[in-house]
């Protein structure tokens, strides 16, 4: 219904080029890593060329990723493996394997880096796995089919959405418990962060909107609806969703709606629409947050966003269902 | 926990799970506390060995308690944080009578909803002898929703004719036109047949011949039992097979004169659910189902299981156990049934709108509503009665 107009082969050479010297300019961060949930590989996408290079070869149906804090090694769950490979980033090749659990796919990783905390959708838990050794430490049971998980910056509290319950539970990591559960909109995905520290970001999937949650007392400060001309509520299925560094804007992709919205985060006002491809699901931001690179689920392709124009620059193949980006030097 | 009072009802280790939860929400101050009867038919010719053997597609593979509690044991975080405590157990009857005497006495005992898979003519008599909401997840007759609807009667189970739009919609975009019509010999099969013939006319498909068949091995009966000798002498695009017992309808697909596709009771066929289709999070909840029970999860079990979810969805809302509330929670909900949309029930006929997966039995083929398939207010209004047809005279 949403066409991506970025797909046709004329138009994508143009913006290729016009993507290639933007991204030469900035030239931070080189290359992107996809994981492909169809393909059991992560798919190198080297930004400067926009294309494919290389693809790393993974445990099966690799999902979350997330780089280490020293940016050395990525971490991929993959949900049909019980477990995450240890991928590092230099020499492209996996350095262990880690056992996360039945069916892992999201998770966040404590500060020091020595916790991985992953949601287990068939268990319906929040794991706390050994981040070296892949000893399960402790298990927390949540709503059915838990899917986001998010550290707080002060490393004390997981947050872990549910998306049957429609609640974000509030895990105590000391105790291992549940110390609060929130009811959020239907079907919670994704969570952000303000550097504030003040306010957690879920997007609600069945709900076309994002929830904003209060990090003092973890009451819902506000709902953003998510709206698009032409499209009805029930075609906005809002998953992924990023902030930038200066906590003033939050990306947050549309699902079946095949946009971008850009969000101000003080006002909570949706500024920007973007077209991308089909099903956006996770995105991120380069070093300079003038790019954004978005993955669609359902058109096997990842599009380059401008973030200053609010301009989609061009839509690159990658893997069969591309779930999660990241970027590297 | 009341324990079910069918012994053919499996005590499994989730159900346990369950009732320790809500042991645990029993301690819990200020629980609001439910209960709920879920009706079955004690002689359900689905559950026979041999029938569940076939496991013909759209027919039942097991207990309907099976996906109701499964939803129960899903929702125990929501109904924990609610301080909602649902109590049920199945109640198997034998007659129509005893199927209203069962509601009337769980109506009379303080029973706030009822849960019914039941044979239509009894579901009907049910809704009308109380005034308690009344799910109906076994019944996909039409007139439930047209000529006997009810305003406490509620449907998750698809009808069908929201099973043939699903189906016209289907060949409709793959432009296969003409359908031949094969049609079995029930009164089911009659009303089914007229229903398919609407839903043809409905997306301007054209029905060539409608031809009556019949299950017979008799030489004699040749021209109305063999499967080439039905189908030939006639150009089509496609054929739909009426078959309400679907043993006849199973022998269809490659046997038939012409290369072409079988649809209907057979072939492609428009279910609530297959256990293969992988999108939005469909595979974590038929896993669940899976490990629970044994088996893969079903059409009916869906309906089961929608029924739990829009209980329990419904309840942990509200303060006080009472039915007229319960029932006006349920006609807000939207609900989440792990295919992408969010439902509702209608509110002029109480079907839970939804979108159908066509599957040959093995995959997921394609959904319905078809892409391009456009509609005024909601797309998932093209399958079934829509609200201008004003079919049930019971509702606004």
């Amino acid at each position: 219904m949403i066409a991506n107009p970025l797909a046709s082969p004329g138009v994508r050479a143009v913006l290729l080029l016009a993507g290639m010297l933007a991204t030469t300019a900035v030239a931070a961060q080189n290359v992107a890593w996809i994981s492909s949930e169809k393909n059991n590989v992560i798919t190198l996408v080297d930004l400067a060329q926009g294309k494919v290079t290389a693809t790393v070869p993974t445990c099966k149906r690799p999902r979350h990723m997330q780089l280490s804090a020293d940016r050395k090694q990525l971490l991929v769950a993959c949900s049909d493996s019980n477990a995450a490979d240890v991928v590092d980033v230099a020499t492209r090749k996996s350095v262990r394997r880690i056992p996360l659990g039945d069916n892992p796919e999201m998770f966040d990783l404590s500060a020091d880096g020595r916790t991985v905390f992953v949601s287990n959708e068939d268990d319906a838990e929040l794991s706390f796995v050994d981040a070296m050794n892949g000893k399960p430490t402790g298990q927390v049971k949540v709503g059915a089919e838990p899917e986001g998980v998010k550290v707080s910056p002060d490393g004390k509290t997981v947050f872990v959405t549910s998306e049957v319950a429609n609640m974000v539970h509030v895990v105590d990591v000391a105790s291992k418990t549940v110390r609060k559960n929130i009811a959020v909109g239907k079907r919670p995905r994704r969570f952000a962060i303000t550097p504030d520290a003040q306010e957690l970001w879920v997007t609600n999937e069945l709900g076309a909107s994002v929830s904003v949650v209060s990090l003092k007392d973890y009451s819902v400060l506000a709902t953003i609806p998510l709206q698009l001309k032409g499209a009805r509520a029930s075609d906005i299925t809002p998953i992924g969703l990023v902030m930038t560094r200066d906590g003033r804007r939050a990306y947050v992709t549309m699902g079946r709606a095949n946009h971008v919205a850009f969000v101000d985060v003080a006002s909570r006002q949706v500024t920007d629409q973007v077209l991308v491809g089909k099903r956006p699901w996770s995105l991120a931001l380069n070093a300079d947050e003038s790019r954004l690179y978005v993955v669609n689920g359902l058109s096997d392709d990842m599009t380059v966003v401008d973030t200053a124009r609010a301009k989609a620059l061009v839509s690159m193949p990658v893997g069969r269902v591309p779930h999660t980006v990241v970027l590297t030097d | 926990m009341v324990l079910p009072l069918r012994a053919s009802v499996i005590q499994s280790a989730h159900r346990l799970l369950l009732a320790s939860a809500l042991t645990w929400a029993c301690a819990t101050a200020h629980a609001a506390s439910w209960s709920v009867t879920l009706l079955e038919d004690q002689d359900a010719p689905g559950l026979e060995k041999q029938k569940l053997e076939r496991a013909y597609l759209g027919h039942v593979g097991g207990p309907a308690a099976d996906g109701w509690s499964q939803a129960l044991a899903d929702a125990r975080f929501e109904l924990d944080a609610a301080k909602t405590q649902i109590n049920w157990k199945t109640h198997s009857v034998s007659s129509l009578e005893a199927a209203r005497t069962a509601a009337q006495q769980a109506e009379k005992a303080g029973q706030q909803a009822l849960v019914v898979n039941l044979p239509a003519a009894w579901v009907a008599a049910v809704s009308v002898a109380v005034k308690l909401p009344v799910i109906n997840v076994g019944s996909e007759v039409d007139a439930l929703r047209e000529a006997q609807c009810q305003r406490n009667l509620l449907h998750t189970l698809p009808s069908d004719r929201m099973r043939a739009d699903a189906l016209a919609q289907a060949l409709v975009s793959r432009k296969w036109m003409q359908v031949l019509l094969l049609t079995g010999p029930t009164d089911e099969d009659r009303a089914r047949a007229a229903t398919a013939q609407a839903s043809l006319r409905r997306y301007g498909l054209k029905l060539v011949e409608q031809r009556p068949f019949k299950l017979s091995a008799d030489p004699r009966e040749r021209d109305l039992a063999n499967p080439r000798l039905l189908t030939s002498g006639v150009n089509y695009d496609a054929v739909w097979v009426v078959d309400s017992e679907a043993e006849f309808a199973r022998s269809l697909p490659y046997n038939i004169q012409a290369a072409r596709p079988v649809v209907g009771d057979a072939g492609l066929v428009a279910l609530a659910w297959h256990a293969q289709y992988e999108r939005y999070g469909a595979p974590q909840v038929s896993r669940r189902f899976a490990k629970a029970y044994q088996r893969p999860m079903t059409h009916h079990d869906w309906a089961g299981w929608m029924a739990g979810k829009a209980l329990s969805q419904a309840a942990s809302g509200l303060p006080k156990a009472s039915p007229g509330e319960l029932l006006a929670a349920l006609n807000r909900l939207a609900l989440d049934g792990s295919k992408g949309a969010s439902l509702q029930f209608r509110p002029w006929d109480g079907q839970l709108q939804q979108t159908l997966l066509l599957t040959d039995g093995q995959g997921v083929v394609g959904t319905a509503p078809v892409e391009g398939v456009l509609h005024p207010h909601n797309v998932l209004d093209t399958l079934g009665a829509d609200r201008p047809e004003k079919r049930c005279p019971n509702r606004p």
